[in-house]
């Protein structure tokens, strides 16, 4: 981020601190009757138009169960796309109530620009793609290789890390925006090309011939991807953190949006299930939410399981597995803390 | 012998002969045109081996090769282009978010616009009087309609979007760029220092920095000084944002105009006991305006173009809704596609506007040029 936009956050963060700190965003939103809420302008898996011209996609899906913790009603949601550059000043400057769009949680994003991180709804990382033909396996083999890389971003200054640290010498090609790098090394203007693994397993399924590429093993970053709300207002920042551990402990737990309704009419000899579905206890109050608000999380769009399995899973187009993103108790990390 | 009598002249005139074949018809056209000298033939061969070279592959990519049905891009199993997808998003291209059964009202506006324009634009169109006040109702009827209220199912703004934004946030950009233009023109040259310096900083300003700026300012820091419960419409501060822009060079343009005419014009205006607006709307203003038209077409093109920037605020012109829609995993890396399709649209607007200024320019051509 340059110096200027820093400024021009930081500008609008203090001015907003004082009615910040005391905001309800919670009432604000529910007098808007309507949750705002940031979303890419088109990233593939992530955001992106279905053929009636709706927003759908895995950051969508957590706009919608967001909407469905507040008001009982995933569809209650205006979604205002960002770009890059434009994500954090609109979230600042209260143009969002949260921002879902494949955002790396980072220390100066959450320290220095006045944010809170949420949780980490994707766990995803920079890797290389690059031509069979090259005769190179693995990333660090890459020395004197040309890149094709999109500017502006931590992918950048993740690769001359990455290249400094090994030693090697390399060739950026810079380019404006993702697709025209994936365009351009089509096009052979660059060996090998760099992105988040998401994004180039995305790609990979574009090629005319996809076995003629091969993604690197190396991954060369952490990208823990989240959503994010203003800091100042914890009540807020509660329910948006609770409504994504909803849908991981939802997994954990076997609940589904098809066994849902069914688990939530009586409380069964599952007290963790129970605590979640509001048929014990009083979660919901203690958010300032209905009792049944993780019943309407679920009902949206499924559980974490349903949402990846649907946008990003081995049977969409993108196909990707679920690796990191699995539950710790399936191997990956993705451990949501406990509903009680 | 009798002395024949000389002549220097022929009796009767010769019959016409038709013209050399060097200079007529299709060799003589080639001739005048494409092969005048050495250097002009070698600049048309190379031309035509460039046009060789690209036609054929464009035809087979667009036409020959293409996909045009299918329901995700692995039905696009040829080598050419794959439109399937563009037939699928068709409505999403022209009408963006607009509510699916209300886009009636939107080319119902379109169609409306052709009465409204046209005793506008050209001569000798029946019932000019009163279709003009057709044309100056057509801004309140175009909104009505494409908005809502009385008996209207209402579209929010933020619905707008693809090609018919670009329109409207264009047409609403020319309209009121032009008075505004004008205006801020004559302020700067005006003799009160208020005005003048008003206006001046108007145009230096806006003109110093980039639209993108503009709209970026617009949208994040201005409901940052705006008390909370205010809220602008995105589409109205678009075009305010816009309209501002282009006004600013609008007043350049037309300074220009004015600067040309010469000052006996201004003398013999007032001579003639004309007050400051009659002088300037019968005697200057006319003359001014005529010869700014290519600058001022030329305003209007680039303000079109620039409605593809509201993606920085989050609306979706037609550009913005084709990048949204090459997202989505089923169409996945279509953008050449898109982009193409989509220059197409911009090219037959913005080619009507340079013809119709052509068209402008021959009519109101007073001077006898060679």
């Amino acid at each position: 981020m340059n110096s200027f936009l820093k400024t021009a956050v930081a500008g609008a963060a203090a001015l907003l601190v004082a009615g910040a700190a005391h905001a309800a965003t919670l009432d604000d939103i529910k007098k808007a009757g309507v949750l705002k809420c940031g979303i890419n302008t088109g990233l593939p898996g992530f955001a992106y138009t279905d053929d009636k011209g709706k927003w759908t996609g895995f950051d969508v899906a957590y706009c919608r169960a967001l909407a469905a913790a507040v008001f009982g009603d995933p569809d209650k949601v205006k979604y205002v796309n960002l770009t890059g550059k434009n994500r954090f000043p609109a979230l600042a400057a209260g143009e969002i109530d949260v921002l879902s769009r494949n955002t790396t949680w980072t220390f100066s994003r959450d320290v220095d620009l006045g944010f809170t991180f949420i949780g980490v709804s994707y766990y995803d990382g920079q890797g290389f793609i690059g031509r069979k033909a090259l005769g190179v396996k693995s990333a660090k083999e890459l020395d004197g290789a040309s890149v094709c890389i999109q500017t502006g971003t931590t992918t950048e200054l993740n690769l001359a890390d990455f290249f400094r640290v090994n030693k090697i010498k390399y060739e950026p090609v810079p380019i404006e925006t993702n697709e025209e790098a994936r365009k351009a090394y089509v096009a052979e203007r660059c060996d090998v090309y760099t992105t988040d693994a998401s994004g180039l397993a995305a790609t990979k399924t574009t090629f005319k011939d996809p076995d003629a590429h091969m993604v690197f093993p190396e991954i060369i970053s952490k990208e823990p991807l989240g959503p994010l709300v203003r800091q100042g207002d914890d009540q807020w920042a509660d329910i948006a953190r609770w409504t994504l551990n909803v849908l991981i402990n939802a997994e954990e737990y076997g609940v589904t949006s098809a066994n849902v309704d069914k688990l939530a009419a009586k409380a069964i000899d599952n007290p963790e299930i129970n605590r979640m579905l509001g048929t014990e206890g009083s979660l919901g109050a203690m958010l300032g939410l209905r009792k049944t608000w993780a019943v309407d999380v679920l009902k949206a769009e499924g559980n974490y399981a349903e949402i990846y399995e649907r946008y990003l899973g081995t049977k969409t187009p993108l196909g990707l597995a679920r690796g990191l993103n699995a539950l710790y108790t399936n191997g990956g990390i993705l451990y949501a803390p406990p509903m009680r | 012998m009798t002395a024949q009598p000389f002549h220097r002249s022929q009796a009767e005139m010769l019959p016409e002969r038709a013209a050399p074949v060097t200079t007529v018809g299709i060799v003589g056209w080639l001739r005048a045109n494409l092969f005048s000298s050495w250097i002009n033939a070698a600049f048309t061969l190379i031309a035509f081996y460039l046009l060789w070279l690209m036609v054929p592959a464009l035809i087979d990519w667009a036409f020959v090769n293409a996909d045009t049905a299918g329901d995700n891009r692995f039905a696009c199993t040829s080598s050419g282009a794959c439109w399937a997808w563009v037939d699928q998003r068709i409505d999403q291209f022209l009408y963006g978010f607009y509510t699916a059964d209300q886009t009636w009202r939107v080319d119902l506006a379109v169609v409306l616009l052709i009465p409204a324009l046209a005793p506008l634009l050209f001569e000798g169109v029946p019932f000019a009087r009163q279709l003009r006040w057709f044309s100056l109702a057509y801004p309140v009827v175009a909104t009505f309609l494409l908005v809502g209220g009385i008996g209207l199912e209402g579209v929010p703004t933020d619905k707008f979007g693809g090609f018919m934004l670009n329109l409207t946030v264009g047409l609403a950009g020319i309209v009121l760029s032009l008075p505004v233009g004008i205006l801020l023109a004559l302020g700067r040259r005006s003799r009160l220092p208020v005005i003048r310096v008003l206006c001046i900083c108007f145009i230096e300003t806006v003109r110093g920095v980039p639209l993108i700026t503009l709209l970026f300012v617009s949208n994040i820091i201005l409901p940052i000084f705006l008390p909370p419960d205010v809220t602008l419409d995105s589409l109205i501060r678009v075009i305010v944002m816009v309209t501002a822009f282009a006004s600013a060079y609008m007043a350049e343009v037309i300074r220009g105009g004015l600067q040309a005419i010469p000052r006996g014009q201004y003398e013999a205006a007032q001579a003639l006991g004309l007050r400051y607006w009659q002088m300037m709307g019968l005697i200057v203003l006319p003359q001014a305006l005529k010869i700014s038209i290519p600058g001022i077409v030329n305003t209007f093109i680039g303000l079109f173009k620039d409605t593809t920037l509201v993606i920085i605020i989050g609306l979706f012109d037609i550009l913005g809704i084709g990048n949204a829609m090459v997202s989505n995993p089923d169409w996945l890396g279509l953008s050449t596609e898109a982009y193409v399709f989509i220059a197409l649209f911009f090219f037959v607007a913005c080619f009507s506007m340079s013809r119709y200024s052509i068209h402008l320019e021959k009519r109101l051509d007073t001077e006898r040029r060679e």
